[in-house]
């Protein structure tokens, strides 16, 4: 299974690049988002997949039953996950203003700042 | 609870709240703008104090003990680092009332400025890599939406590149996360330390040193180093000059306070390998930018490229790794960060007067605005390391540690650097400020233009920034000998795991 996640991973990070280097604002939200799914698979992968209990103490125990799956890392994608939906949101908004602005959503054109 | 240490946080967070709130009154946000950034440097000073008198402070939100609770740590270059937040959070504040248009301020450019501050001082402040992750965030969207606000062509162009790079690294940094997570079983800054300094560190270090230059790669670009600043010139100069300011003052150290935070806590095993790449990149990043603003005849992107340039001689006190190039660093940090606002004030006041940042079309300002040719001076002047200026120690303590490693490269460069530096201030005084203005009919009127209660607040800004300079560099016994302590405990990590590891509540 992390043999399968470890080349899904790959794909996205290799796909996600591309996207970017696409001269399209669009491709380059959508390049952005791939890259940032990439990353949280791969904190789900990094933190091993294990088929154990849930890291609940039951009834009347003391500590949890031994082999238990990680609750953290989920912890972890998960705010991962609301920060890059406000973030990709945010850079909507921002390249359809710029697209607005500027006229073309190519981005070779919006070189003006540039020096 | 030790609630001395999340009270930068609760203020600037507070603050950015009611000015949400007091949304419709732009009389009631200026006034909540000033008060809450003198609070937040109140409060740092405060924590400084604290922390020079008793040592390393932590504390666990939430009660939970070290490795699993939410950490928030600060030894004395936290504590430093949250005193200039506070002193560039107020100087901007009073800045941005003279020079914000109103359309700025009720498209929210007050709340947004607290909740940068209150991301600045987050990140200064966690023990947790991931909290890093997020106070990171925290203060890029603050940041994003201050540079896009006012939608003009320039500052969307700019805003989208800042916006890709700044994402990439985030995703970056997301990724080393993970896989440290998956190496260490921790994020606690102070526990990934005391792991990796004992039983990972032999097996493992090869891995450990991959995630090392993952790390600097991340907070390389948000810092701005050698291959990875391009998106800095592109957009710093656009948005409304209390913007810029704020940036240039703030933005790129967080990165760098990152970046010294990292590789003198945990990634400590390889430094033969990591630290002589950084001093190397230090001295590409010190050439690239000087070069780049020597170029330059816009105002703002000539100290744009500056900032690149002082990063280098930043990471050269890391690339030393030794106490005294911690210690520099440290000075240096405060010294580069007052010195480049000041500037950009003194760009914006230039700007309220002759409508252009242009260096071309400026002139004649010494004549007629002598107060701020002054200022503008003990500002370039410590930039450029003249004594007794700050930045005349700040680079003395650098050359001496590079000296006392025998890096002689490294100190060439830096020097070579300083003398270009200097010459590039020296065009902006001769633009700016010596030669006469092209159309004789225009000199009279900056001079008349430069009163009332608007020039007073720029001037007033402006002198507090040259005022700390001058402290820095005519108190620079003292205020080294805090540096010197802050480095000693950056090459020292025990106390600091010492003090999370023993924080309860």
């Amino acid at each position: 299974m992390e043999i399968v996640l470890a080349i899904v991973i790959g794909g996205l990070y290799a796909a996600g690049i591309y996207m970017m280097l696409r001269r399209s604002l669009v491709k380059l939200l959508i390049g952005l988002g791939l890259l940032s799914y990439a990353a949280n698979l791969l904190i789900f992968t990094a933190a091993r997949l294990t088929r154990a209990n849930s890291p609940v103490i039951s009834e009347g125990e003391t500590a949890l039953a031994l082999p238990y799956a990680d609750p953290l890392p989920q912890a972890l994608i998960l705010t991962a996950i609301v920060i890059g939906f406000g973030v990709t949101a945010f850079a909507l908004a921002l390249s359809y203003r710029a697209y607005k602005s500027v006229g073309t959503d190519d981005l070779d054109k919006m070189k003006g700042t540039d020096t | 609870m030790n609630l001395l240490l999340p009270f930068p946080i609760i203020i600037s967070m507070l603050t950015g709240i009611t000015a949400l709130l007091t949304y419709r009154s732009r009389t009631a946000q200026r006034w909540l703008s000033v008060i809450g950034s003198a609070a937040l440097l109140g409060s740092t000073i405060w924590l400084l104090v604290e922390v020079e008198r008793n040592g390393i402070r932590a504390t666990q939100i939430g009660g939970w003990p070290a490795p699993y609770g939410i950490t928030l740590v600060a030894d004395l270059f936290s504590a430093i680092m949250l005193v200039l937040t506070g002193v560039i959070g107020f100087t901007v504040a009073v800045f941005s009332l003279a020079t914000t248009d109103p359309a700025h301020e009720t498209h929210g450019f007050h709340p947004l400025y607290h909740f940068l501050l209150m991301g600045v001082c987050g990140a200064f402040l966690t023990g947790d890599l991931f909290n890093l992750y997020v106070w990171f965030e925290v203060m890029l969207m603050a940041s994003f939406v201050l540079l896009a606000l006012g939608g003009e062509r320039g500052q969307l162009e700019g805003a989208i590149k800042y916006v890709t790079l700044n994402l990439v690294a985030s995703a970056i940094f997301l990724a080393a996360i993970g896989l440290l997570y998956g190496l260490a079983g921790t994020l606690n800054m102070a526990d990934l330390a005391d792991k990796f300094s004992n039983e990972l560190s032999k097996d493992e270090s090869g891995l450990i040193t991959t995630l090392a230059i993952l790390f600097l790669v991340a907070f390389g670009i948000k810092a701005a180093i050698f291959p990875l600043f391009f998106w800095l010139p592109a957009s710093y100069h656009t948005p409304p000059v209390a913007v810029s300011a704020l940036f240039s003052g703030l933005l790129t150290k967080v990165g760098v306070y990152a970046i010294i935070r990292v590789f003198t806590l945990i990634f400590i095993q390889e430094t033969g390998f990591t630290h002589t790449l950084i001093l190397f990149i230090a001295g590409l990043t010190m050439i690239t930018g000087v070069l780049g603003a020597v170029a330059q005849y816009d105002m703002r992107r000539l100290l744009s490229f500056h900032i690149i340039s002082q990063i280098g001689y930043l990471l050269m006190g890391l690339g030393l790794f030794t106490v005294s190039g911690l210690a520099s660093a440290v000075f240096f940090t405060f010294h580069v960060s007052i010195a480049k606002t000041a500037l950009f004030f003194v760009s914006g006041a230039l700007h309220h007067l002759y409508g252009t940042f242009d260096l071309k079309k400026l002139g004649g300002a010494y004549q007629n605005l002598p107060v701020l040719a002054t200022l503008f001076l003990i500002s370039s002047l410590a930039l450029a390391g003249l004594p007794p200026l700050s930045g005349f120690f700040a680079k003395l303590g650098l050359i001496q540690a590079g000296l006392a490693q025998e890096s002689y490269g490294i100190v060439a460069t830096a020097l070579g650097v300083s003398i270009l530096t200097l010459f590039s201030m020296i065009k902006i005084w001769n633009e700016a400020f010596w030669k006469p203005l092209a159309k004789s009919d225009e000199i009279t009127e900056p001079a008349r233009l430069a009163g009332g209660g608007t020039w007073t607040i720029l001037i007033a800004s402006i002198a507090m920034l040259a005022a700390v300079t001058l402290i820095m560099g005519l108190g620079a016994s003292p205020i080294f000998a805090l540096a010197l302590r802050a480095g000693e405990q950056l090459m020292n990590p025990t106390a600091y795991i010492q003090a999370v590891m023993e924080a309860v509540k």
